[in-house]
């Protein structure tokens, strides 16, 4: 089954055109018609190594808010170059980046229905007091032997 | 055997392989994230994993990190070549690719060599608990796909079922995407 | 491209065939032997509920362990290894190529690879029975650290096989959603538009969908708790930095929508059958697609009703009491759609149709019994009561049993060529039907009494321990024997008639939809020559129309029947 280019969006014959489809079915949508050259991927490419030489300057400065708009800020943008140019997400259907786009909600809506039993260590009336004895204990072993596997 | 009639048809325009392959991604999404999520709440929630962090070595890890780009970059290429009905020069390119998943893999086994060695394993703490197991999960992933793309790439050489290509670089770049998120999360949240 | 029509063996017939509709058989088959198994596991443990410390006839003695052992696997078997096998597998695999008119699925391969993972999941839930240490005893929810440590659940082998098996499981059907989903978005015949596709077809599709959705983090927390279990990382041990509720927040993050990727295959086969013998349309066909797709969308945010009194946050305690009310809502208009449907129709009481029916009126009353557990007030009196068990039971085994039941017996002459004798499937189905109520409604009366879960003698319990209480677990006990006696009937009728059945036409229904135009059994290639579709599959009973069906393949009147592709 090639990928060759017709940029006709055929539909399933509809009952007005009772052509019934032939063994030659209908073809893809023409985003195959590629208008980008390989040096746009080479490109591409050189912008994602100039967001990953910051992503690890950035951490170095030692500054939380640096650090978090350099680590993650930027995998987030480098994510999204990937998946738009790399993966083609920028010519495929749109229900398709719907259901990508929707797998990753229904991870924000497991982290946001999880983490404040488990990410948090009390709440309304509850603590969990296994857990906070093991961070104060951590972080005590921690000061006294701070290069130590704890 | 030859295909069924069914997989030639394309009611919705989008070719039935490559839809499978947005499939197989996006459950793949939701398994890697169930982990990061996991990971994450985890490590919001325990300060102490940040001290725990400081023994990665992220200068290996940024290198693993810019060797899985520069192997999408190969990967996108043998596409295009793949679209050109350059089928060699497609197989050649998904060569390359897969010797960046084969590089990714060994550095990988040299840093946690170190790594044991120097006394961090699995049930070291529950950092590297996570550590290990999510960067494990997602190095299985790197193996399958360099050795799915093994079998592609022989085909391509013979101009066979180049749309393959294309396939097996879409889930290329996932597997670099998760490491996109993983490298700051396990080398950088000190 | 052309088919060698040689002779194929045995081997490669039945057993390595990437045929569509054998796959469905041997998933079908697998099913049926798994539930088996799964009913015989309950008689047993009922038998010692029923009769504590009595030796059980053709068991033994039912230790504490074993008692254990029995219903988590009764449960894990009945869900994994017999409701989705049969529901989504088998009738998905036979039914959704003929249904959208095509020849095969799109990845036969693949298809056939799904069957052989599945099977050695089952294989090696089998093979825990038999490992030191004796099967997995820490209920189909596996809550750590009874799942994790060794020390409490006392099967250090088991625990892990019983996790390799449904992790396995997980995987076959991951693999088999693609083939599913892929083959209805792209694979149907010229002309059926996504508004003419069977109901049953969407919801196998929906429910595929959810379920790759929800599965990913339990697989994910699969993986941790068997590090936990054979490394001894401590992802659930709060000591070590973990946390054991993180797991149940795993497993109910998809153990809830399974439920509903469970219901709504059922839900299917009930409307489908409902409107073949009320001869009538599906009342409100786009309403039932977009309530299906709500309910999948509201599934996922209903999942710490499970966990009310489990020690979560009281403040998510109000929101998911909240969406889980909520839900009731688009479940029970699928409900009232089928009532709708029977409202004016011509109605056949053949025995599909009183499966469907039996649906209704059964999962009605798990429905409706939901709603005290879903609010977490009562919830936390009836958490792990057998009101609980109860409530569960009259919806699960509607979904797996009796919507099962209703699509055997409806798609029977379709996959073997011959009839059913409708005496011996009325007989049975009664058999079934009035045991099954007896079992149940009992156990709704103990769990509001007071009886806990999972507890194998009362006896030890003096508020429990009482006579009356006991008289209701025995006459259920005793139910549940007559409910699985009467199942040798549904076996006998099956491969009788298999065997030496009334030869069934293509269309003994007179049904609309396109399996119906395939030969009964279809051929390899499933149609002589693929159909094109010129309707929806619901038009019964059609106003000015003499014949009171109209086949979705079927010309328009006037209309010559343009050349086909031929299918080889």
């Amino acid at each position: 089954m090639s990928s060759s280019d017709e940029t006709q969006h055929e539909e399933h014959a509809s009952r007005a055109h009772s052509e019934p489809a032939p063994a030659k079915q209908t073809q893809p949508a023409g985003h195959h018609a590629e208008h980008h050259g390989d040096m746009f991927y080479v490109q591409i490419w050189a912008l994602l190594v100039v967001l990953l030489v910051v992503s690890v300057v950035g951490p170095m400065l030692g500054h939380p808010v640096i650090t978090l708009v350099t680590a993650f800020g930027i995998a987030l943008v480098k994510a999204y170059l990937v998946t738009k140019h790399f993966m083609h997400l920028a010519v495929e259907r749109r229900y398709v980046v719907y259901l990508l786009v929707t797998m990753v909600a229904i991870m924000v809506l497991f982290f946001a229905g999880t983490a404040p039993d488990v990410m948090k260590h009390k709440g309304f009336n509850w603590k969990n007091e296994a857990a906070e004895q093991e961070v104060k204990r951590a972080l005590d072993a921690i000061k006294h032997n701070p290069h130590q596997a704890h | 055997m030859s295909k069924p009639i069914a997989t030639t048809r394309s009611a919705t325009g989008i070719p039935t392989g490559r839809l499978a392959v947005w499939w197989v991604i996006a459950s793949e999404i939701v398994i890697f994230g169930g982990l990061l999520a996991s990971y994450i709440m985890h490590r919001l929630g325990h300060p102490e994993f940040g001290d725990y962090a400081a023994h990665t070595n992220t200068w290996i890890g940024a290198f693993n990190t810019l060797v899985l780009l520069s192997s999408s970059l190969s990967a996108v290429l043998a596409h295009q070549a793949a679209e050109r009905k350059d089928g060699e020069r497609a197989a050649k390119l998904l060569g390359l690719t897969m010797l960046g998943g084969l590089t990714f893999a060994c550095v990988k086994a040299a840093e946690w060599t170190m790594e044991i060695s120097s006394g961090f394993t699995l049930t070291t703490n529950a950092f590297w608990s996570f550590y290990y197991t999510a960067a494990g999960l997602h190095a299985l992933h790197v193996i399958g796909g360099v050795v799915i793309m093994g079998f592609v790439a022989r085909d391509a050489a013979q101009g066979k079922e180049l749309q393959r290509v294309e396939l097996i670089g879409n889930y290329w770049h996932f597997v670099d995407v998760v490491w996109i998120f993983l490298f700051p999360l396990l080398y950088i949240a000190k | 491209m052309s088919h060698a029509h040689h002779q194929e063996g045995w081997v490669k017939k039945y057993l390595w065939s990437t045929d569509h509709k054998i796959i469905g058989f041997q998933y079908l088959f697998t099913g049926m032997a798994m539930a088996l198994l799964g009913g015989f596991f309950a008689y047993a443990f009922r038998m010692q509920l029923g009769f504590p410390g009595k030796s059980v006839p053709g068991y033994g003695l039912v230790s504490p362990n074993e008692y254990n052992a029995l219903v988590t696997n009764h449960g894990t078997i009945m869900i994994f290894w017999f409701a989705m096998p049969v529901l989504i597998a088998a009738f998905g695999n036979f039914l959704i190529p003929l249904m959208i008119g095509c020849d095969d699925m799109v990845f036969p391969r693949l298809n056939r690879l799904s069957y052989q993972i599945f099977l050695l999941s089952a294989l090696i839930l089998i093979a825990s029975f038999f490992v030191p240490g004796g099967a997995f005893g820490g209920a189909w929810t596996a809550y750590p650290p009874l799942s994790a440590k060794h020390q409490y659940s006392l099967t250090p082998a088991g625990a892990t096989f019983w996790l390799l098996a449904v992790a396995l499981e997980f995987v076959a059907f991951l693999m088999g959603g693609i083939n599913f989903v892929t083959t209805v978005m792209n694979s149907r015949a010229p002309g059926m538009k996504w508004h003419q596709i069977p109901v049953v077809i969407w919801m196998i599709v929906v429910a595929s969908i959810v379920f790759m959705a929800s599965v990913g983090p339990l697989v994910a927390g699969a993986v941790m708790l068997l590090f936990d279990q054979q490394f001894g990382t401590g992802f659930y041990d709060p000591v070590r930095g973990g946390d054991p509720i993180l797991w149940q927040h795993l497993f109910w993050f998809f153990g809830h929508p399974e439920v509903y990727v469970v219901l709504l295959p059922a839900i299917g086969i009930v409307i489908d059958v409902i409107a073949v013998f009320a001869r009538k349309k599906v009342f409100a066909y786009k309403t039932v697609l977009y309530t299906a797709f709500a309910t999948g969308i509201l599934s996922f945010f209903v999942w710490a009703q499970h966990q009310f009194v489990a020690g979560i946050d009281p403040r998510m305690a109000n929101v998911f009491t909240a969406t889980t009310v909520l839900i009731s809502v688009p479940i029970a208009e699928m409900i009232f759609v089928t009532i709708a449907t029977l409202y004016g129709g011509s109605i056949r009481l053949t025995t599909p149709m009183l499966w469907a029916l039996a649906f209704v009126a059964e999962f009605l009353i798990g429905g409706v019994t939901g709603i005290y557990l879903g609010s977490s007030g009562s919830d936390i009196y009836f958490h792990d009561t057998y009101f609980v068990l109860a409530h569960f039971h009259y919806t699960f085994v509607p979904i797996a049993v009796i919507g099962s039941f209703a699509g055997v017996t409806y798609w029977f002459p379709k996959m073997f060529g011959k009839m059913l004798d409708e005496k011996l499937g009325k007989l049975h189905f009664w058999a079934t039907i009035i045991p099954f109520n007896f079992i149940f409604i009992p156990l709704f009366i103990t769990g509001a009494a007071g009886d806990h879960r999972r507890i194998h003698d009362y006896s030890r319990f003096p508020d429990l321990a009482r006579a009356d209480l006991q008289n209701l677990r025995a006459i259920a006990t005793v139910a549940t024997v007559c409910m699985l006696v009467a199942q040798v009937i549904f076996f006998f009728n099956f491969f009788k008639s298999m065997k030496s059945g009334k030869r069934a036409g293509n269309n003994p229904w007179n049904a609309n939809t396109l399996e119906w135009s395939a030969a009964s059994p279809p051929p390899h290639g499933n149609f002589e020559v693929l159909p094109t579709v010129y309707r929806g599959p619901y038009e019964y009973s059609a106003p000015g129309r003499e014949s009171d069906f109209w086949p979705q393949d079927e010309p328009p009147d006037g209309e010559v029947e343009p050349a086909q592709e031929a299918a080889e």
